[in-house]
């Protein structure tokens, strides 16, 4: 099967959603385009709230109904989601696109074993024996680095720890060699020191199967190390995407530089130094959104940001501001 | 699980002796029985004669005892009224009631899960409507008079059931309705809340996220969890119903166990009173005890620790 | 200026509605409990000045005009709900009955509120020893069958408002320790009680002052669903010849009595039933509404 490598596995153009609400339309997210190709990890950073969960979920068609969905463009490989009717989609699902939830203690149902679990994953989509469904849970569940495979799996998720379960969760992603992962904050609800065993046995395991996988994270520690492309997301708007090296090395948008401010960064931050926040609280959503939605904390915001918004940057670094440079020469950025 | 049983099993017998003890103790709520059986024309020597024939002389802790070593091995004492043992008399009643309430018990069930679950797919929907107006309208329902009318309309002014008697399956159909739908309400309730919670769990979201049609998502991963405490539920309803079959059976006049205790209590036969409490409440410590047991057996949970 | 724009639907969530302003606009919202609170309050109206609104002497009996039909069947409004096999007038013993079935669920549910009450917040808030006697009397209460032990109560002490009120009052607590139990050991845990405890409050201060207005929204609920629930036993207890004797007017005594009669003349078990219905189905969706209003997280 020969893989066209030109074309991107997912192109998403103009997504917009709205929640109907009894004080008007929250307009989650609007309008937002970005292209992943295969094998490549894609991180969409932003604060909470800023629409990113939303947004892995409209890809996978697990929205809930009360949100509206537009897109000019969702194109997965061919296939026009926003076109695919609800048995397309569940073809897609776990099969092709698989997802990570972020509660590794609540994403397992507790009535079955992890084996049952693992065995249905695979056999929602091929007609294989049960047996061969199993020896493909033991030799995954061995690769996501879980002892005794074949033991654990009669056992519930009760009788696991919050790593190995996440673990598991892996496991079941790649049951059936899915060509897109979306990992919507896989390791926020776990402990520290999992956190980093759990990131990197994931990527690894993307790199090494060649899935291409969407990480969504509020973590920019996590960004720089593991992203081929950022996506800055902030209130309902990808105000920034690009490779990482670009996005880390020459931040655009003001927010972006904003949020860089807010880690330590090694070599860079001075010990003792404070660290930087942005003062100022993220508008309402509800009704007529206009202008940049980050002005209101902007330091450098003026009259114009309360109109349109133009797209700037070139090829693959893109970002939304009033200023050609992003306002880059103000802060005394070098150009 | 094994000591969870144990422990359950000792509270079990706990409650069951110490409601022993009160359904004993009601012998003694008149004052004097030996009166009371001697009846209000007796003589004091009558009087006397009854108190000792029936060892009511003997201290309350000494009858209890020989009354509590007599009833495990099944005898009741004789019927005041029948003069018969009262043992053989409930034997031969059980079978109505217990037909009665397993039939009321399905009914309910049948009844109340599957609207509960579409009402908790639907929420709000014309289905959710209804459940909730057929569930607010049963709990207000006197049972008793639900049974006169369903009589008057469909005993009699149709003519399409049988409106009192016990002879054929189609004299059971209207006390079972009645009796179902005393416990429907509260099954129905606790199935749609329970399915609310379970469809918004993340394990449900996974579920689909792994590509499960609609169908698979809801019986197999979402009811599974949500049936548990419905069990539960539904073994105390049973329980419940039992002590309730007493009106049912005496609005259609089933000659069960329940017609027996009300015709027992009308005519002051405490022995039979007094046997029958201690059934049915034994019925609803065994129903709960089971219960509990098989929802530690439905919940992985419990089943392991 | 246009960044004040965005920054305006924040103001206004910030200065919204006081708690009160909310719980109005539940209450005037909520269709159920306003229904609920209309006919209980018309009842309860009727049944104080049950002297004064009814036509007749509910218990004078006149032989010769025996079963006369209500008006919409064809009879007079001199008995504008008829008259029963003795000849007393429906509509007033329909109004003095509502007196013995409030009084009834009144009473029974304040005494079992206060038992249950008692038995709950003592277990929740001591817990150990004293949760694992009163979770076992509760145990031990719910396995006894309610209608049969009350009956034979009743047949036992004789059948008086007293004896129906107090049987029902001394049975129809569980639900009250259950709840109140479970209330209370929520809030005992939340700071404010642990920082009474720590300034030194008595043990009953803490209970008093900062437990029960906690929970009393609750108590409040079950109040209401057992007052409902001691009416229909009221009621079934009175059918079945075991609870409140005639000649006092209840109404599930109306329907018994009714009963013989049932196939000619429908409307005598029909006319009590519906208002028996009526009164039960306004207490329990007061008591859902006020449940749903008053703590909408509690809902079923």
């Amino acid at each position: 099967m020969s893989k066209d490598m030109t074309k991107p596995l997912l192109s998403v153009r103009g997504l917009t959603l709205d929640i109907p609400l009894a004080r008007g339309t929250l307009h989650a997210v609007r309008g937002i385009d970005f292209d992943l190709y295969r094998g490549e990890t894609l991180c969409i950073v932003g604060e909470s709230g800023s629409g990113k969960s939303l947004t892995s979920l409209a890809v996978m068609g697990l929205l809930d109904k009360n949100i509206q969905r537009r897109a000019e463009r969702m194109d997965f490989d061919g296939t026009e989601l926003t076109r695919a009717s609800n048995r397309q989609m569940r073809a897609l699902r776990g099969d092709r696109i698989a997802m990570i939830f972020q509660e590794p203690m609540t994403s397992l149902n507790p009535a079955y074993t992890i084996g049952d679990q693992l065995i249905e994953a695979l056999r929602l989509h091929r007609s294989v024996s049960r047996d061969t469904a199993r020896a493909r849970a033991v030799e995954l569940l061995e690769k996501v680095g879980i002892s005794a495979a074949a033991s654990r799996l009669g056992q519930y998720p009760h009788q696991l720890s919050g790593g190995l379960r996440q673990r598991v969760v892996i496991a079941m992603a790649l049951m059936c060699e899915p060509e897109l992962i979306i990992a919507d904050e896989p390791t926020t609800a776990l402990d520290v020191t999992i956190q980093a065993q759990i990131l990197r046995l994931l990527v690894d395991l993307t790199k090494e199967m060649d899935v291409a996988m969407i990480l969504i994270t509020h973590d920019l520690g996590v960004v720089a190390r593991v992203a081929d492309k950022v996506g800055v997301m902030y209130a309902g708007e990808l105000v920034e995407t690009g490779p990482a090296a670009e996005v880390f090395g020459k931040p655009m948008h003001p927010y972006t530089r904003g949020l860089l401010r807010c880690i330590p960064q090694p070599g860079m931050t001075e010990r003792g130094g404070e660290l930087g926040t942005i003062p100022g609280i993220v508008p309402s959503l509800i009704g007529a959104v206009q202008g940049c939605a980050f002005r209101t904390r902007c330091p450098h915001a003026t009259e114009a940001c309360g109109g349109e918004i133009p797209v700037r940057g070139e090829q693959s670094h893109r970002f939304l501001c009033v200023y050609a440079d992003g306002a880059r020469s103000v802060e005394g950025e070098p150009a | 699980m094994l000591p969870f049983i144990l422990k359950r099993l000792g509270l079990a017998i706990l409650v069951a002796l110490t409601v022993s003890f009160i359904s004993f103790s009601l012998l003694f709520l008149s004052g004097d029985p030996a009166a009371a059986l001697a009846g209000e024309t007796a003589s004091g020597e009558d009087i006397e004669a009854v108190r000792v024939l029936y060892g009511f002389d003997r201290p309350m802790l000494v009858q209890y005892s020989e009354w509590l070593m007599r009833a495990v091995r099944g005898d009741f004492g004789e019927s005041y009224y029948f003069k018969l043992p009262v043992a053989s008399l409930i034997a031969e009643r059980l079978s109505v009631t217990m037909i009665l309430g397993a039939c009321g018990i399905s009914f309910a069930l049948l009844t109340a899960v599957p609207l509960g679950v579409v009402a908790a797919i639907r929420p709000n929907s014309i289905v959710d409507r209804f459940a909730l107006f057929l569930s607010v309208a049963g709990q207000a329902m006197p049972s008793f008079w639900f049974g006169l009318i369903l009589i008057v309309v469909f005993g009699i002014k149709l003519g399409w059931l049988p409106p009192s008697g016990a002879s054929s399956w189609r004299h059971f159909i209207m006390p079972t309705v009645v009796l179902g739908y005393y416990a429907m309400p509260a099954i129905m309730r606790l199935t749609r809340a329970g399915m609310l919670e379970v469809l918004n769990s993340d394990y449900i979201r996974t579920a689909r996220a792994k590509g499960a049609g609609e169908g698979r998502v809801l019986f197999k991963h979402a009811l599974r969890n949500a049936i548990i405490p419905v069990v539960s539920l539904a073994a105390v309803q049973m329980g419940f119903m039992l002590g309730g079959s007493i009106v049912v059976e005496s609005v259609f006049a089933l000659h069960g166990a329940g017609y027996l205790a009300w015709e027992s209590i009308a005519r002051n036969d405490l022995p039979t009173v007094q046997a029958l409490i201690l059934i049915f409440s034994m019925f609803y410590i065994v129903f709960t005890f089971l219960a509990d047991v098989l929802n530690a057996w439905l919940d992985p949970r419990m089943r392991s620790s | 200026m246009s960044v004040k724009k965005t920054t305006a639907p924040l103001m206004e969530e910030i200065t919204g509605p006081t708690p009160r302003q909310i719980l109005r606009k539940r209450v005037t919202g909520h269709t159920g409990l306003l229904f609920g609170l209309a006919v209980v309050l018309i009842l309860l109206f009727v049944a104080i000045f049950a002297p004064l609104l009814a036509p007749h002497d509910p218990y004078a009996q006149s032989l010769s005009s025996r079963m006369v039909s209500p008006v919409f069947l064809g009879g007079t409004w001199e008995h504008p709900l008829g008259t029963d096999h003795l000849g007393r007038d429906y509509l007033s013993r329909l109004i003095y009955g509502a007196r013995v079935s409030l009084l009834i669920g009144a009473v029974a549910a304040a005494i079992s509120g206060v038992i249950g009450t008692a038995m709950g917040v003592a277990a929740g808030y001591f817990g150990g020893k004293v949760d694992a006697v009163v979770t076992f009397l509760i145990n031990v209460r719910l396995a006894m069958p309610v209608v049969l032990v009350a009956l034979a109560v009743v047949a036992i002490l004789g059948g008086s408002l007293q004896v129906v009120i107090g049987v029902l009052g001394l049975l129809l607590w569980d639900r009250f320790a259950v709840v109140m139990r479970a209330s209370t050991l929520q809030v005992r845990r939340r700071e404010y009680v642990a920082a009474a405890q720590a300034i030194g409050a008595s043990t009953s201060r803490v209970i008093l002052s900062e437990i029960m207005p906690n929970i009393v929204n609750n108590l409040i609920v079950i109040v209401t669903l057992e007052m409902a629930h001691a009416i229909l036993l009221e009621a079934a207890l009175s059918f079945l010849g075991l609870g409140v004797q005639p000649p006092t007017p209840s109404w599930g005594l109306m329907i018994s009595e009714g009963k013989n009669m049932m196939l000619f003349e429908p409307w005598l078990v029909l006319i009590p039933g519906v208002v028996l219905f009526m009164l039960v189905l306004a207490i329990n969706l007061m008591g859902d509404g006020l449940r749903d209003v008053t703590a909408p997280e509690n809902r079923s």
